[in-house]
């Protein structure tokens, strides 16, 4: 009989919940892109150092040629590919105007392989290494439209037009634009060209590359090109506020922040009873930062109570540190109830050296899910049942007693019966 | 006569409890190795490239990288990552790791296996495993507990020289799990995996529009609905020998032949 109405307890609640997927299909429009074509610009160092004949005993400028023929060659249709140089064509020694040698090759748009290979073939080795306004040209060239967009910069020497730091360039820039990635590749790279690539890489959630032979050159910069076509989710610029009450409203999706080291970020989310929240933030160390570092996620009501949290912490090499909630609201049965307003605040715990600049803050990712609840538990075992071989004995043992009693009590009432 | 009736009753309750030992000692899903398994990794939560379990996806990338993969476990399973890169000829003493993320983006601690390893100078190659939690159909919400869903591998070099940035290496990462029946079945599930995007995923599927999604993971054969679980067997075996040990317990009690109190001739 209790197994029954279990039984008619979950026939109703699985209708229940299908009539409320039915009926409130969660409404969510924060990344609905259509496939839009990825960008990737190829920033080509040809400055006068890579004359060096030390990549497999040909000159570096001969290898990036040979590598940027094949990933031409190899480019997926999709994919709209730019070449921009820097460095290319003034000779001189004035540094102000070496430091504005930038030079768009070839223009972002639908590939034309011949044309691209002929302009890469006139370049000769020149110039300057003017890595941070190249970086900013760059990523004008890569305006508009909402694809991905990624820079991979081949370089064999550090950056000779400071103050500007293409680091901070590099940092900028990613605050500026969604999703803007850059790659960086070292050409038998110093010391000191290394830490301002991989930076620059950091600094955008990219990849650093220490290049010694051809072949590593074109698979990797072929690799980079590959992974531009990936299609992949374009999260929803939204600018937390420093309290709940002016949070902006949030549905289900994707969506990036920037938080400085030390703030708090506060969001809002609408959820009806009976629905779930689920939301996870990552934030990326994007410079160099102390060793030890925490995130923590709360989802608080308007009144301040505290609902539950996700917290981490962890120290040494990380790109990011990430935790999430879930909250789900208990169902009512009250139609008229309304979706209750839950805030998330995020902060972190990074801290970074003196010196280091903490504008624009922290790249802070965080995505949001409104689903249907889950089904309570009303036991820790599933449905009640049991296993194992204690439940066996247990029941035999009890089997067995019952069918005894049951015998010595008919055996006393025929008895009772005979002797009547 | 009555002797022979409850000797084979008592067989057929040895072969019944027979039963759900059988049931117990259920095989692991077989790896499916038909499929082309991924020859890249993605650099992010967003970018992680999806793995089926049992595949062996491979990826090039440097020495500094953050290297993604996800993979879908389902409840009852208890996932097993390994991973192995393959190190530059010359190098430094180096520290790799591997982390298991859940589909919130909670690290997932490790019950076994070394997911931390110093490689030392000039190692070909370093091994990295790690055993996860076994994964339940449901728990609170203010647990950590493995759930159904999206799980993120993400390996990285932790420590390393200066001089080691950005070498070429090479991974290698398999996702298995065992599957551990109905001992980790608990009561209550979720409405949806812990797949991330997957409200945005429904919508978008209402809609007949094909977008990319923060995740489109699913296991081969879906998602399990979660009230199967060989405790009904044993449920079931357990009531119906205690139905026989009842009838055994009585016919004890009747004894053999006719009661000798009655008399004879009634």
């Amino acid at each position: 009989m209790i197994r029954r109405q279990r039984l008619a307890a979950g026939v109703c609640a699985l209708l229940a919940a299908l009539t409320a997927g039915l009926a409130f299909p969660s409404t969510a429009v924060a990344d609905e892109t259509q496939q839009a074509a990825p960008k990737v610009e190829l920033v080509l160092d040809v400055s006068g150092s890579m004359r060096a004949r030390d990549i497999d005993g040909d000159s570096r400028m001969a290898a990036a040629k040979q590598a940027f023929n094949e990933v031409l060659d190899a480019t997926p249709k999709e994919v709209q590919l730019g070449i921009r140089t820097l460095g290319a064509n003034y000779r001189g020694n004035d540094r102000k105007a070496g430091c504005k040698d930038t030079e768009q090759l070839y223009p972002v748009g639908p590939l034309n392989r011949t044309e691209a290979k002929t302009a890469v073939a006139t370049l000769a080795p020149t110039g300057w290494t003017p890595i941070g306004p190249a970086l900013l040209k760059a990523a004008d060239d890569l305006n508009g439209g909402d694809g991905t967009r990624r820079i991979v910069l081949i370089s064999d020497g550090e950056d000779t037009c400071q103050p500007l730091d293409p680091c901070e360039v590099a940092r900028e820039i990613a605050a500026k634009g969604i999703g803007l990635t850059i790659d960086t590749l070292g050409l038998v790279p110093d010391a000191k060209t290394r830490d301002q690539l991989s930076c620059i890489a950091d600094a955008t959630g990219g990849t650093y590359t220490d290049v010694r032979h051809k072949e590593e050159l074109s698979d990797r910069v072929g690799q980079l090109v590959d992974r531009a076509a990936d299609p992949v989710v374009t999260p929803v610029a939204t600018e937390g506020a420093a309290e709940c009450t002016k949070a902006p409203s949030l549905k289900s999706g994707l969506y990036t922040d920037r938080e400085e080291f030390g703030r708090q970020r506060w969001y809002k989310v609408d959820v009806k009873p009976g629905q779930e929240l689920r939301a996870s933030v990552s934030v990326a160390d994007d410079r160099a930062v102390n060793p030890d570092y925490g995130v923590l996620l709360r989802a608080v009501t308007m009144h301040g109570r505290e609902i539950v949290r996700g917290e981490a912490a962890g120290n040494g090499r990380t790109d990011v540190i990430s935790t999430g909630l879930r909250y789900p609201k208990p169902g009512s049965d009250d139609d008229t109830a309304t979706a209750e307003t839950v805030c998330l605040q995020v902060t972190n715990s990074f801290s970074a050296a003196a010196g280091v600049k903490t504008t624009p803050g922290l790249p802070l990712e965080l995505t949001v899910d409104v689903v249907d609840g889950p089904s309570k538990a009303s036991d820790v075992a599933s449905f009640g049942l049991g296993r194992g071989w204690w439940l066996l004995g247990a029941l035999i043992l009890s089997g067995f007693l019952a069918g005894l009693v049951w015998g010595w009590l008919s055996r006393w009432r025929v008895a009772v019966w005979r002797t009547n | 006569m009555r002797i022979t009736r409850v000797l084979g009753a008592a067989l057929l309750a040895l072969g019944l409890a027979a039963g759900p030992a059988a049931a117990d000692s259920s095989p692991s899903p077989s790896a499916s190795d038909d499929g082309k398994a991924p020859s890249r990794a993605g650099t992010s939560f967003r970018t992680a490239t999806e793995i089926e379990q049992g595949q062996q996806a491979t990826a090039s990338g440097s020495t500094g990288d953050y290297l993604y993969w996800s993979f879908p476990a389902d409840a009852g399973q208890r996932p097993t990552v390994k991973a192995t890169v393959k190190l530059p000829r010359t190098h430094g003493a180096q520290t790799w790791q591997i982390d298991v993320y859940d589909g919130l983006r909670r690290r997932q601690s490790c019950q076994y296996g070394s997911a931390t390893r110093t490689a030392g100078q000039g190692a070909a190659s370093v091994e990295l495993a790690c055993v996860l939690r076994t994964v339940r159909a449901w728990s609170e919400p203010w647990a950590n507990d493995p759930l159904p869903g999206t799980y993120y591998i993400r390996l990285t070099v932790v420590d390393l020289g200066a001089a080691d940035l950005g070498l070429p290496v090479s991974a290698e990462v398999r996702a298995d799990s065992e599957d551990i029946g109905g001992a980790a079945a608990v009561d209550g599930s979720l409405a949806k995996p812990l797949v991330p995007g997957i409200a945005v995923k429904s919508e978008a599927e209402q809609d007949g529009a094909k977008s990319a999604v923060l995740s489109s993971i699913e296991p081969d054969d879906g998602w399990s609905s979660g009230w199967w679980t060989d405790r009904w067997v044993w449920t079931a075996v357990g009531g119906l020998l205690a139905a026989l040990a009842g009838i055994g317990g009585y016919a004890l009690t009747r004894g053999s032949g006719r009661p000798s109190r009655v008399p004879p001739n009634v």
